[in-house]
């Protein structure tokens, strides 16, 4: 297991650059890559822009915390974890979750794992820009219901 | 001092981003975030919120969390990231 490549950035990240470092290593023979992004429309209004906003030093713990609980629970390579922040268009990339195991099930798992607890533990918070003017997002009661699927 | 701070919709309801809190009479989150209250109707009604929630030095707390002198304190909405 190598340390986990965690980042927070105002940048966009490149997919191809991510996966082939999480695929350097012969051994993994599966990985998955999550890409989330900037949706047109959210709860039934246009979206136009997102801003989001984090809790320095916080975020980091969090999602370095979460990478040591998926290690703990799957056989995992490589992990990458990138969440940007600041303003991002429609249809701009906003959070890159990479995982490599040998196998397939443990890297899927583990993937959807570390965007379900990402969403629910990981102090960011998003502000969303419209036709109608700016509201702060509010979190769903889904992405909760997500996180607690994966309680042991 | 506690160094308080504040996020997203929170900080903009109050105006603040991060304040140093006289740590005299303050032994947990409950009985600071009463403190804050305590200021005005604005600071009453953001830190009346149901939906408030609080880290003790970038740890997830609850309401009978520990706080003492020197403790960064959080005061957050619900998080939104992913």
């Amino acid at each position: 297991m190598k340390a986990a490549n965690i980042r927070v950035q105002t940048a966009d990240f490149n997919v191809a650059e991510e996966y082939a470092l999480l695929a350097s290593d012969n051994s993994d023979g599966a990985v998955v890559n999550f890409v989330g992004k900037v949706r047109d429309f959210n709860d039934g209004n246009p979206v136009t822009d997102l801003t989001l906003e984090h809790y320095p030093g916080m975020t980091e713990a969090v999602l370095q915390q979460i990478t040591e609980q998926a290690h703990a629970r799957w056989p995992l390579n490589n992990v990458t974890i990138i969440h940007r922040v600041g303003t991002m268009a429609l249809g701009e990339q906003i959070v890159f979750i990479g995982v490599t195991s040998a196998h397939r099930k443990a890297a899927f798992a583990a993937c959807e794992f570390l965007i379900d607890f990402l969403k629910t533990k990981a102090p960011f918070w998003k502000l969303e820009a419209g036709d109608s003017g700016s509201h702060w997002v509010d979190a769903r009661d889904s992405d909760e219901q997500a996180a607690k699927m994966w309680q042991p | 001092m506690i160094q308080v701070l504040f996020f997203a919709q929170v900080r903009e309801l109050l105006g603040t981003a991060k304040l140093a809190f006289p740590a005299q009479d303050i032994t947990t989150t409950e009985s600071l975030r009463a403190a804050l209250a305590a200021q005005d109707d604005k600071w009453a009604k953001v830190m009346a919120s149901d939906k408030l929630l609080v880290a003790v030095n970038q740890t997830m707390s609850h309401w009978d969390s520990a706080v003492a002198d020197g403790d960064e304190v959080a005061f957050f909405p619900p998080v939104t990231g992913g």
